[in-house]
């Protein structure tokens, strides 16, 4: 009961902080509802009992990722971005709105082919770091997560080629 | 009282109790910043804040005249001065009561916020640090979480917000530079931090603070041939003691203190990211910082130095003989008080007491002391009474509750145990302050990103395969 309480109350507030990463002015504003939504996402993971997810969700999302955004913005003192276009419906909004519509239209199938099944029993030890850690290198995941990790590598060198004029 | 009251209450007595812990260290660590700093440049240090403490007889006559609005006037017996500890209630008075400035320029409510997100980041770290073995069955730590120390990392990692929110909505250059220093840093700290705690998860095969501890509460065996009880620390292995040597420098890069506080480099900042803030929002700031030095000194404890274990003695034997050891540590405070009064009674004896009136209350400073150490020693003396008479088995008999008597002494015992870590940790911190000088901004980003980094994770790789070798040689 509490737990379903605490659960919609942080994904409405996951909802208004994805609204408002896109309806702020300015970029500081956005970046910081942005950690509020990645934040209120790891609060449903733990609802969800998918603990190890949500730690690693505010170590990684909220706690490194969004740090170096800001980081940029404030090196930048980007202080507010220019004049939105109002009035008549633009180019942009009018993509933007039908690429959204699609969007729903899948979330929905995908929601209904699950909605209607009863929620598994969970069995004991799930989301724990035990068992996520079984998956990833013991069960069936471990190749897609060794060529993940090779992929990550890759991008960091190339990153650091990129940035470094005389290597 | 129903289950769920009872729950709800030991959950409230929980999060109160851990935030007392560290909120009530923080003015002894800013008490012992002065004296420390003043210690090593050999000066005094704080001394002069007094305390006047009016004659108990006098209490009735002070209370009307404070009813009926009069005048307080009283001729104090004591004016206490506790080595300068006073001085941190006057500061606690005049941070609270100065003027709050806000200046025009700044953002104003991500410049309100900036301060609360550092506070209340500090104290939430502390959560998962368990203080304590079980007492009376519950456990003694606020949240349990499977992923403990993951939980401390990533709430480390939120802690650059506040600092980060202060120097941009500062709105000034100096601010700025602070806040993203700060950031910087912070980040690069992270993953050496990381990696060093990878090792205790790998000593104990859990994440959880709880197992942690308690694994290292576990008898250190040396080579199978001598062991050790209550004593299997992580800083006692090889790896473990690297892991705790860089997790250790790391901390002080997280937690922006020297020879790493480039953040609020006066010399060059002004005053970093906390230059535009002044009364009880600068006080924030500065309580953050102590705070954010407790619960790394807590969590390193926990790690590294067995947390709330006492050395050589485990819980289990504490509990089965525990009016023997209430005894013993009751008789054996006892000469240690009577010293600490017969030093204070000596103080008597200073230059500084000759040199002042003979009816300054100043003078009256030692007698006090050395009545509250008689007064301390007189009350050990009958904890070891007591001890010796079975005492704990009486409360528990007493009250009916099975266990309460010994549970009670282990978690004093527990948390002193705890509190003493932190202690000596918090000195590490001070003492290293005021002996290292501040590291120029390339010497700190080459420290932790070609020195820390590789090192860690060479560390990580050997511990692993120690333990692997181990497995296979003496499983």
């Amino acid at each position: 009961m509490t737990e379903s309480v605490l659960f919609y109350l942080f994904s409405l507030a996951a909802i208004v902080a994805g609204a408002s990463v896109i309806t702020q002015r300015s970029p500081i504003a956005s970046a910081l509802s942005l950690v509020v939504c990645f934040f209120a996402l790891a609060a449903d993971y733990v609802m969800l009992d998918a603990h190890f997810v949500a730690v690693v969700q505010v170590l990684v999302y909220a706690g490194a990722i969004m740090v170096l955004f800001i980081f940029v913005i404030m090196l930048l003192n980007i202080r507010e971005t220019g004049p939105t276009p109002t009035g008549v419906i633009s180019f942009r909004a009018g993509v933007g709105l039908a690429v959204a519509g699609l969007l729903g239209v899948a979330v929905i199938a995908v929601l209904d082919s699950v909605v209607h099944k009863a929620p598994a029993e969970l069995e004991p030890g799930y989301g724990s770091i035990k068992a996520i850690g079984g998956a990833l290198f013991g069960g069936a995941y471990l190749l897609p997560f060794e060529a993940v990790s090779l992929l990550l590598t890759v991008g960091m060198i190339g990153a650091v080629v990129l940035a470094k004029r005389e290597v | 009282m129903s289950e769920f009251w009872t729950d709800m209450l030991v959950v409230v007595l929980r999060c109160v109790f851990s935030v007392a812990f560290v909120m009530n260290i923080v003015p002894l660590m800013i008490w012992g910043e002065r004296k420390g700093a003043a210690y090593i440049q050999d000066r005094p240090g704080p001394n002069r804040a007094p305390i006047d403490i009016p004659n108990p007889l006098d209490i009735p006559r002070l209370l009307s005249a404070a009813l009926s609005g009069g005048k307080l006037e009283f001729k104090p017996v004591v004016s206490l001065r506790a080595a300068g500890l006073i001085h941190t209630l006057t500061d606690v008075v005049k941070l609270a009561f100065k003027e709050d400035i806000t200046p025009d320029h700044v953002e104003k409510f991500y410049w309100f916020i900036a301060p609360v997100i550092a506070m209340s980041i500090a104290l939430c770290t502390f959560a998962v640090v368990p203080f304590g073995d079980t007492f009376l069955g519950y456990n003694l730590q606020v949240s349990s979480l499977d992923g403990g120390l993951l939980y401390v990392l990533a709430m480390t990692s939120l802690g650059v917000y506040g600092i980060m929110l202060a120097g941009w909505a500062s709105n000034n250059k100096f601010s700025l530079l602070g806040g993203l220093r700060s950031s910087a840093q912070m980040v690069s700290y992270e993953l050496a931090m990381g990696l060093s705690a990878v090792v205790v998860f790998l000593n104990a095969g859990s994440v959880s603070l709880a197992d942690i501890t308690a694994q290292q509460g576990e008898a250190l065996s040396i080579l199978g041939i001598v062991e050790i009880p209550s004593l299997n620390w992580n800083v006692f292995s090889p790896f473990g003691l690297l892991a705790f040597i860089l997790f250790w420098v790391a901390v002080f890069a997280e937690t922006n203190r020297t020879p790493f506080d480039l953040p609020e480099g006066e010399a060059e900042l002004v005053g970093g990211y906390h230059t535009e803030y002044s009364s009880f929002r600068f006080a924030l700031f500065f309580m953050a910082e102590y705070a954010n030095m407790i619960v790394a000194s807590a969590v390193t404890a926990t790690m590294f130095f067995g947390g709330y274990n006492l050395p050589l003695v485990s819980a289990a034997f504490l509990r089965e003989n525990a009016d023997m050891v209430l005894a013993l540590l009751g008789f054996g405070a006892v000469p240690a008080f009577l010293t600490l009064a017969v030093v204070a009674w000596k103080r008597r004896g200073r230059p500084f007491y000759a040199a002042i009136p003979a009816d300054d209350p100043r003078r009256n400073e030692p007698a006090f002391f050395t009545a509250v150490w008689l007064g301390a020693a007189g009350a050990h003396g009958g904890l070891g009474v007591a001890g010796l008479m079975g005492g704990l088995a009486g409360l528990s008999a007493m009250t009916g509750i099975e266990g309460l008597g010994p549970d009670l002494l282990v978690f004093v015992l527990h948390i002193t145990a705890l509190a003493v870590k932190v202690l000596i940790g918090g000195w590490i911190f001070i003492w290293v302050r005021w002996t290292l000088p501040r590291m120029r901004y390339d010497q700190l980003m080459n420290l932790g990103w070609r020195y820390m980094l590789p090192i860690a994770l060479g560390n990580v790789f050997c511990a692993a395969g120690w333990i692997i070798l181990r497995h296979e040689l003496f499983a």
